[in-house]
């Protein structure tokens, strides 16, 4: 789902502190690297092995790069997810934390026109254990292949739950940050759609939290359109309203976006939602009795 | 970023949105002397960012300037929901014929700004929202093209009632989107828009909130943010890039990532303890970083243990032991401290945490909060 052995990976801000690291740590869990971008630095080696670009179009033309990830400062990101849509990268996994969403509202529709799906921005991208590809800074120590679907909003909540699934035996077939802002590429039902597809995907973990309303259309979508188990949780339970809660997207206003609603609205669809993160394994469990677990 | 009411309509003057003329002071005598150049009836105005001023008595409306210095003086220094009075904005008292709400804010769902209005300003926008939603006119903005002038046109006129004022409505509702949009907002809000017997058309109230991430392309924005109104642990955290939220228990929270942090203040709470913030040490998390979430806790003297939940992807366990055993010997801490490290580099950060016997270490999540509640009690 999204990346797989076909991947071919374009880094966009290869040279800076995080790009060069997390290159690093894809290309070694066995991500195919084809190419880095930094302007300026066209023509030089990332490790003396893959060929650096001043543009993302250099690197799609010599390589054949179909997927993207972004690494590039906050102020730059919006500007960089659309020169990747526009040299025809089919996927766009943004990392970078602290874009202004009046960029992000004129990134959204410049994709549409060009087909090309965003994965972010301020997300810890995806990792596809079973095939060995990563895409982003999810650590590829915690996951373990098997089949089930991890979608959420966080960072290291999402590595928390991935432990725990592991040391369950539970594998997983791709684990999917969308990110924690309020305009992002792929949300929820984008998400559920692509795992509900996914043949490798047996069940699926959600993992919210407060602020908007992508939640409850989830859980519509959820009654609507899939047959595979899904398990919720969601985090913020105890923040207070009208503060941001560290994500941009985190916050309560005017009296909606609270996890009771959100919690509410699974409960209302009949999709069982985890009180505290260490429930999910078992709740799992009990929606997927037919799981294989290793 | 929020602002007060006065700094907004410094803003919305400057974008052509008509405003009374008013004062901002800090004084009783101050407010006395605004009143007396207004020559008229004023309203006295608390200054405070947080909504529900007026059902809290910080508006007042003064006859005299006499009247004005005794406005003043009860309403400076009041508490309005945690936060003291510091100024009060001294306007001129409108005679109102009408109140509108017109609002810009941004529509997560359908990825686009959308301006809303009413024709029963003066309320809430939520209440309207519940009691009569029928009365909430709603533009969708396509953020490439702007507001198109018939985009403000349709909404004036339904707001309006007749052709006359409708032309100065949609000429405001145009320039609050344009604002909006330039000055990179998350809400630009105007109620109530009043229309006078003699049928003017003014912003009575002004809010506008800034979208965070941006504020690197307005610097001059900084000078606006009011730090007394602040949480002083809250603005300590912002300059040491460090994300925190004061709450009111008594088990202190380090964590990285938003969520954990989130999800770990919730399980506090779910085992039955109280959190007494939400802070987020961020992805790369230097030792000094660690330094400064713990003093930024320690001011808060109802706290009674520390919590450290780290699981580390880009951060690194180590370095955050390396900063507890630097802050161990820098601080002489005497709270007890539960540690749970997981991830990129746990076993060095063990070897290292070693050095400190009084770290009380935990294995998971559950445990990690189990052993902070009952070691703050």
């Amino acid at each position: 789902m999204l990346i797989d052995r076909n991947t071919r990976l374009v880094v966009q801000g290869i040279t800076g502190r995080d790009g060069s690291f997390h290159a690093a740590q894809m290309a070694a869990y066995g991500t195919q690297i084809v190419a880095g971008v930094t302007p300026g630095k066209g023509g030089t080696k990332f490790e003396n092995t893959v060929p650096i670009f001043d543009s993302v179009h250099d690197a799609v033309d010599a390589t054949g790069a179909n997927t993207s990830v972004i690494y590039v400062r906050a102020p730059f990101a919006a500007d960089a997810i659309c020169e990747a849509a526009d040299a025809g990268v089919r996927l766009v996994v943004c990392i970078t934390e602290g874009v202004p969403v009046r960029d992000m509202l004129r990134v959204v529709p410049f994709l549409k026109e060009r087909s090309t799906r965003l994965v972010g921005p301020n997300c810890p991208g995806m990792i596809a254990p079973n095939a060995r590809v990563k895409v982003g800074i999810l650590p590829a120590s915690i996951v373990k292949p098997g089949s089930v679907g991890v979608v959420s909003r966080s960072g290291t909540l999402t590595y928390e739950v991935v432990y725990q699934l592991t040391r369950a035996g539970m594998g997983q077939s791709t684990c999917l940050g969308i990110g924690g802002d309020p305009v992002i590429g792929t949300n929820f039902i984008d998400a559920l759609r692509l795992f509900q597809a996914d043949e490798e995907t047996e069940a699926v973990v959600l993992i919210g939290e407060i602020g908007g309303s992508d939640e409850e259309e989830a859980a519509a979508f959820i009654t609507e359109k899939v047959t595979k188990p899904v398990v919720a949780f969601i985090a913020g339970q105890t923040a207070p309203p009208g503060k941001r809660m560290g994500h941009a997207g985190a916050i309560v206003t005017g009296g909606s976006g609270t996890a009771a609603d959100k919690m509410a609205a699974f409960a209302a669809a009949g999709i069982p939602v985890a009180k505290i993160p260490s429930e999910i394994t078992g709740l799992v469990a009990a929606a997927a009795p037919a799981l294989k677990r290793g | 970023m929020k602002v007060h009411e006065y700094q907004a309509k410094e803003l919305f003057a400057r974008y052509g949105i008509p405003v009374p003329p008013g004062t901002v002071v800090a004084t009783a005598a101050e407010a006395e002397a605004a009143a007396a150049r207004v020559g008229k009836p004023v309203v006295v105005k608390a200054q405070v960012l947080v909504g529900g001023r007026g059902k809290a008595g910080g508006v007042k409306i003064a006859k005299t300037p006499a009247e004005a210095r005794e406005k003043a003086a009860a309403i400076l220094g009041m508490d309005i929901k945690g936060e003291t009075v510091k100024k009060v904005l001294v306007t001129e008292a409108v005679d109102i014929a009408r109140e509108i709400y017109v609002a810009v804010v941004m529509d997560r769902r359908a990825q686009k700004p959308l301006v809303m209005a009413s024709a029963e300003g003066g309320v809430e926008i939520e209440v309207t929202a519940k009691e009569n939603p029928s009365a909430i006119q709603r533009v969708w903005i396509d953020p490439l093209y702007g507001m198109h002038p018939f985009q403000s046109r349709q909404l004036a006129t339904a707001l309006a009632g007749d052709a006359e004022l409708a032309k100065p409505m949609a000429d405001i509702i145009q320039k609050l989107y344009r604002l909006y949009d330039e000055v990179d907002a998350s809400l630009a809000e105007i109620n109530p828009l009043v229309v006078t017997p003699d049928r003017r058309v003014l912003a009575l109230d002004a809010k506008l909130n800034f979208d965070d991430n941006a504020l690197e392309r307005h610097p001059d924005f900084e000078t606006l943010r009011d730090l007394d109104a602040e949480d002083p642990g809250e603005v300590r955290a912002r300059a040491e890039g460090l994300s925190f939220v004061r709450l009111s228990g008594n088990v202190g929270c380090v964590v990285n990532g938003a969520g954990l942090a989130m999800a770990t203040m919730d399980l506090v709470k779910f085992y039955g303890g109280q959190p007494a913030n939400f802070l987020d040490i961020g992805g790369s998390s230097r030792p000094e970083k660690v330094i400064a979430a713990l003093s930024i806790i320690l001011q808060d003297t109802s706290v009674k243990s520390i919590l450290f939940n780290i699981f580390g992807g880009i951060t690194r366990c180590d370095d955050v032991a390396r900063g507890l055993v630097t802050a161990f010997d820098q601080m002489n801490l005497k709270l007890p401290v539960v540690v749970r490290l997981t991830g990129t580099n746990e076993d060095e950060a063990r070897e290292i945490l070693r050095a400190v016997p009084a770290i009380h270490p935990a294995e998971t999540m559950d445990e990690a909060v189990k052993k902070a509640i009952a070691l703050a009690a």
